[in-house]
This record gives C-alpha cells, sequence and structure tokens, in this order.
C-alpha cells in the first residue's frame, strides 16, 4: 500500500469510530453528506505530485504523521492568547476556536445587530439542522481532493454566520482559529458557512494563529454566499507557526450586483496551501481577489484560484504579490474561465513576486480560458529582485542601502495592503510583516 | 568645495572619462556641455556614487575629504544632491515620505533633530509653491506614471526641500516644454548661493538662457577640451559641438591652452 493510501485509510479509520458521535449524527440529510464525503475521500485519497493542481506541492511531509482530532472537550481556555492575538484598536465580533472547536467562553457576539447571526456550527447542527439543509456541502459540491472531501466527511465545528436581507453589520465579525492548543499532531477541520443574505453588508476576518509551535494539520473549508446587492469583504489571514501545515479552501458564489473582496494574507506555516473558488452567477456581480505572502525559512505557499463569469457584465480583479525570502517557496495558479454567455466580462489577473534570496523559488502560472468573444481579459505575472536603480535613488537621497531596500519592499505590497479592511489590521499586518522582514536580514 | 584631478573612469572595460580635471567653488554655477557620449553623465553618476563605475586613476575631492570612498547615502548626507536625467519610478512609495526620510537623513548626519511635522510641511509647501505643484501630488508615489515634465520638476523640489551644499543636475532640461523650463530655471534660480555650487549637465544651452552660468565647460573625449564664460556655450549654439571635437583634441586643447 502506498504511503498516500496508507494515510487515508487511516483517516478512515478514525473516521468509523468517531461517525456516530459527530455533531447531528442520524440526522439524514448530513448523513449522507458525510458517508458520500468519506467515499470520495477513500476514492481520491491524498493529492500526489501527478495530480496537475498539486505539481508543485509535495504533501508527503503531511501525509507522513498521524493527526488526530481533538477531543470533544478539550477544556482548553487560554484567554491570554486569545488577547496576544488581537489586533489593536479593532473592535469585533468574535468567535473563537480551538483546534477547530469552538471555545464559547472565549468568543463575544452578545451584542449582534437584529438579523445577524454568528454561532457555532455545530451547535446549530445540533439545535437546527434544518437551516443548514440544503446550504452546507452546496458550494463546495464534488470534493476536488482528499483534503476537501475529509473536512466534509467529518464536518464537525466552525462558524456559522449569517447575515439577513439588507443588514449592515457594524463592526468586523473576527473568526479566530486557534490551532495547536493540545500538543504536538492535532488535527483541525473548521467548516465554515457564511451566508450574506440579499443586500446584506458586512466585514468577516477568518484568522489562523497558533497556540504553541506544535506541529498541526488544519484542513479549512468555507463555504461563501453573496445574494444579489450583498457586499462581503473578507480577510483570511495565516499567522500559524513555521511548523504547522494548513490547506485552506474557500468557494464562493456571487449573486447580481454583489461584491466580493478578498484578501489572503500568508505570513505563517509551513506548508500552506489556499484554494480559491468564485463563481459570479449573476450579471453584474464583483469579485475582487488579493492576496499578500511574505515567507522565508524552508516556507512553501501555494495559492490556487478559479474564478468563474458565468453571466455577462461580471467583473473579477486578481492581484497576488509574493515576497520570499531564505529557501522559500511560492506557487502560484490563477485560473479564469469565461463561459460561453458571459459576454462583457472584464477580468484581470496579475501575480508579481519578489525574491530577496536566490535561494527562494516561484512558479506562477496564469490560465485564461475565454468562450466568450466580446471581453476584457488581461493577465501579468513577474518574477523579479529589487530594483537597482531604484536602490541607487533612494540612497542618492540620503536613505541607507538597508533602509532603502526596506522601503521598496514595503511599496511593492502596500496596493495589497492598502485593500485590507479596516485600517487597524493594516496597521497591525504592516507591523507584522516588518518584523518578520528584519528577522530576515538578521538570518543572513 | 569639489576638486576633481586627473579622473579617469572605465565604464565596463570602456574608458569614459580621460583624464578630467573640474574646480567648483561655492557660489559657482558651472556648466557641463558637450556632444553625446563624452561623458558628461557618467561624470554626474561618479560624483553622486552609482555603482558600476569603475575609476582606474584620480581624485575627486569635496569639502576637503576624499569622495570616492564615501557610499552614495553618506555623500547626500554631506550636502552632495543629484538630478536625475531619468528619475527613478517608485511604487507604492509616497512622495512625502521619501521627503521626510530623506530630509531627516541628512539633518541627523548633521548632528540635527527630525523637522517636527508642521515645520516639514511648511517647508514643503512653500517648495510645492516654488514649483508650481498641486499638494495631492505629495501623497502620490515617486514618480509613478509622472510625464517626463513632471519627474524633472519632482527633481528639484526635492533638491529645493533638501538644500544641498552642491547640486548635479543631469540633463534636466530634457524633455521639457518651455514652460515647464521655466519653471525648473525658477527653481534652480532661487536655489543659487554664496555657499551652495551647481553643476549643470547639458546637451542645449537653451537651460543656459534662464540660469546663466558663472562657468562653461566642454567635454568630449572624457576630457575638459575647453572652459569659458557663458559666450562659450552660445558659441557652440552657434556652430555645434563639431569645431571642437574636430580637428583633433589635441589641437584644440593647444588652442585653449
Amino acid at each position: 500500500m502506498s504511503r498516500s493510501a496508507a494515510a487515508t485509510e487511516a483517516y478512515l479509520a478514525a473516521h468509523q469510530a468517531l461517525a456516530s458521535m459527530l455533531p447531528a449524527a442520524g440526522t439524514p440529510w448530513l448523513d449522507h453528506r458525510r458517508s458520500s464525503a468519506r467515499d470520495q475521500f477513500r476514492e481520491l485519497g491524498f493529492p500526489t505530485l501527478r495530480d496537475e493542481q498539486w505539481k508543485y506541492t509535495n504533501v508527503r511531509s503531511i501525509i507522513r504523521q498521524a493527526f488526530t482530532l481533538p477531543p470533544a472537550e478539550s477544556g482548553w481556555m487560554d484567554k491570554g492568547q486569545v488577547d496576544a492575538a488581537a489586533v489593536p484598536g479593532m473592535d469585533t465580533y468574535r468567535l473563537v476556536f480551538a483546534d477547530g472547536i469552538l471555545v464559547p467562553q472565549l468568543s463575544r457576539c452578545d451584542d449582534l445587530p437584529k438579523g445577524v447571526t454568528v454561532t457555532g456550527l455545530a451547535d446549530m447542527l445540533r439545535t437546527d439542522p434544518g437551516r443548514l439543509e440544503g446550504e452546507l456541502g452546496e458550494l463546495l459540491g464534488e470534493p476536488t481532493h482528499g483534503f476537501n472531501a475529509m473536512n466534509s466527511a467529518f464536518v464537525c465545528d466552525g462558524a456559522f454566520v449569517e447575515i439577513g436581507p439588507g443588514v449592515v453589520v457594524d463592526r468586523p465579525i473576527e473568526l479566530l482559529f486557534i490551532s495547536a492548543t493540545g500538543g504536538e499532531g492535532r488535527l483541525a477541520l473548521p467548516r465554515n458557512l457564511v451566508l450574506l443574505r440579499a443586500g446584506s453588508q458586512a466585514t468577516l476576518h477568518e484568522r489562523y494563529v497558533s497556540a504553541s509551535p506544535a506541529r498541526c494539520l488544519t484542513s479549512a473549508v468555507s463555504e461563501v454566499l453573496i445574494e444579489d446587492d450583498a457586499k462581503l469583504h473578507l480577510e483570511r489571514l495565516q499567522e500559524e507557526s513555521e511548523r504547522s501545515f494548513h490547506i485552506g479552501g474557500l468557494f464562493a458564489e456571487v449573486g447580481r450586483n454583489a461584491c466580493f473582496t478578498t484578501n489572503a494574507v500568508t505570513l505563517g506555516g509551513a506548508l500552506v496551501r489556499n484554494d480559491l473558488v468564485v463563481n459570479l452567477n449573476e450579471e453584474g456581480a464583483e469579485a475582487r481577489l488579493n492576496g499578500l505572502y511574505v515567507v522565508g525559512g524552508r516556507q512553501h505557499v501555494d495559492n490556487h484560484t478559479q474564478v468563474f463569469h458565468n453571466s455577462p457584465r461580471t467583473t473579477s480583479y486578481e492581484r497576488y504579490k509574493g515576497i520570499l525570502n531564505g529557501h522559500a517557496r511560492a506557487v502560484f495558479r490563477g485560473h479564469i474561465r469565461v463561459q460561453p454567455d458571459a459576454q462583457q466580462t472584464d477580468a484581470v489577473q496579475n501575480n508579481h513576486n519578489l525574491l530577496l534570496s536566490p535561494d527562494a523559488e516561484v512558479d506562477t502560472m496564469p490560465q485564461l480560458e475565454i468562450y466568450a468573444d466580446d471581453v476584457k481579459c488581461a493577465h501579468g505575472a513577474s518574477v523579479g529582485q529589487l530594483d537597482k536603480d531604484a536602490i541607487f535613488y533612494l540612497r542618492s537621497r540620503g536613505v541607507a542601502e538597508a533602509e532603502a531596500r526596506h522601503m521598496l519592499t514595503r511599496g511593492f505590497m502596500a496596493d495589497v495592503l492598502d485593500e485590507l479592511e479596516p485600517l487597524p489590521l493594516r496597521q497591525y499586518l504592516q507591523h507584522r510583516i516588518d518584523r518578520l522582514m528584519s528577522a530576515a536580514r538578521e538570518a543572513t | 568645495m569639489l576638486t576633481i584631478h586627473n579622473l579617469k573612469v572605465r565604464v565596463d572595460g570602456k574608458t569614459i572619462l580621460n583624464g578630467l580635471d573640474l574646480e567648483v567653488r561655492p557660489g559657482e554655477v558651472h556648466a557641463i556641455m558637450g556632444p553625446n557620449g563624452s561623458g558628461k553623465s557618467t561624470l554626474a553618476n561618479v560624483i553622486a556614487g552609482r555603482d558600476g563605475y569603475e575609476v582606474t586613476s584620480g581624485t575627486i575631492t569635496y569639502q576637503g575629504r576624499d569622495l570616492l570612498g564615501l557610499a552614495p547615502e553618506e555623500r547626500a548626507r554631506q550636502g552632495i544632491f543629484l538630478a536625475f536625467q531619468y528619475p527613478v519610478e517608485i511604487p507604492g512609495v509616497a512622495n512625502v515620505y521619501l521627503l521626510k526620510e530623506a530630509l531627516n537623513a541628512v539633518r541627523i548626519s548633521r548632528g540635527e533633530s527630525e523637522l517636527d511635522a508642521m515645520d516639514f510641511l511648511k517647508r514643503v509647501r512653500e517648495k510645492l509653491q516654488l514649483l508650481e505643484m498641486k499638494e495631492e501630488f505629495l501623497y502620490r508615489s515617486v514618480n509613478e506614471g509622472f510625464s517626463g515634465g513632471e519627474k524633472k520638476r519632482n527633481e528639484i523640489f526635492q533638491m529645493a526641500i533638501l538644500e544641498p551644499k552642491l547640486a548635479i543636475l543631469d540633463e534636466t532640461d530634457s524633455g521639457l516644454d518651455i514652460d515647464a523650463l521655466k519653471v525648473v530655471a525658477n527653481g534652480i534660480n532661487a536655489l543659487r548661493s554664496p555657499d551652495r555650487g551647481i553643476v549643470l549637465v547639458t546637451h542645449y544651452q537653451r537651460l543656459l538662457d534662464y540660469v546663466v552660468p558663472d562657468h562653461v565647460h566642454v567635454l568630449a573625449g572624457g576630457q575638459v577640451v575647453r572652459s569659458g564664460n557663458r559666450s562659450l556655450a552660445v558659441e557652440l549654439e552657434e556652430r555645434g559641438y563639431g569645431w571642437i571635437e574636430n580637428p583633433t583634441a589635441d589641437a584644440v586643447r593647444a588652442e585653449a591652452g
């Protein structure tokens, strides 16, 4: 048996042992979803380099080790960790999860506006599973790889967020996922469902941090529905320890004249894979998809994005930027598909990378598939170093060489960072990145 | 304040400056003229400390110190300013941010304190007015998307803020229409002072109608082949560079000597 198959078998065995204890087990539609996901998981297994979508990302290091789900009642409740992760000057509604399981005592959602639900998915499954029927698992559809399938087979906890029609949420909703709360080898499988009903507006922060440097695996799936005229700003921040593994999937559907903005910032993790799938289903749907990865050491980050223009007059604007130090490796694959009747589509995709070390490496693959004839599509990709002329220009103005490099690096990512909402989050990240960059400089 | 003696410089193994001498005293405005390829821009870049220029012999002394041993930023802090022929675009770095960093770097190296925000803004506004620039310009990225004229104007604006002791202007007049040229010249003239040296590197004498130099030097074959006053520039305008380049440089040197 191959190593991949052996790993799959081990998780399947864990599934069999746990299936009857999963939240709302015995609910027919949910049982069906879980068991068909389990079958797909058995069939798909974990991806290998032979899989085109995983050609540059080797998950061998992940499947070499057996990760286990936390006990139902882990009792973890470290408020200090939550305070340490807080963004200064930013007030949020907040759910806190320890290795994927909600910690109600650390969460803070008591004064939510009318028409807004922010709660744990497990609670929702236990108390009102009917509200999730026909929603949960719809946007993900058929799992595309073993990690998604595994998440769907277990579906245990995560966030359920629903913003009622026309409701504008006054402050960000923060989903804080803290991994490695219980030593080595923890498995977290957060499953999030976010529903923005027609005309509603919200800002959501999906954050991943580590409680300790213990090696853990997070395989997260978020499904996001943005109905007609709704606006969602979703910030995804990966700040886990440099020993952690993270596979994240975001599956979104955008309605008529609705707007979806998402910024994926990856700073932490040993191996990080972010899948993003956006369907622009109705006329006037718009997606603004940005990414920023600042990695060093032996970190590996892989961003896979797919945008489907399924209706006329849909817009997507995508910009991913990477800064690599040390022996870091980055992969970007951006796929845009314009369906035959999606006339007057406007799509832009860019991926730019800054290599600050001769040992860092980037693979970037834009992929445009256009089946309509009246469209505007543009893409660009680059991999380069800091501009020598620019360094000299700044030095000739009295700026020290190290500071000049720092200014240029900051300048390189400024346009992506500026997209983040709100301002305190931008400042927090700038500060975090400054510290990472100066640590990387000292390491060389 | 600046003494260049027998300077020889190679670029990519090719000799560009071949025994150049130049003396600039405080309060003087010098124009360095010459045909394309005569080494004008090389001279400007060597003084500012750009990489890729190999000094094979000679010296550059600035305020009594050996300039060639100093890093570019150190030269800037000592009061040298180069207005670039091709100013560099720097996305994501706001003009105002660069100005503040640059000004404070110069001040700190002089043992002065950083300028407080109010005084800084006051100085910036004053210089914006001098160069007829709008305030919104401060918040745009350095040179990004600027027209050729705007870039040149920005160089003079930076110079006005930094108040260098020795300013080297590399082809600042090229690519400017007549109105922009007048504004830029106005900015340069405002900086003329008894304790500041200015070196104008230019191909045409057009700028010299507005910024009248004390000395004019003609560069050919990597050397100063002729020096004079403003009338030399006028003569060059009328007769072109041909009469200096041909007959041979030796004959010209004899004539000049």
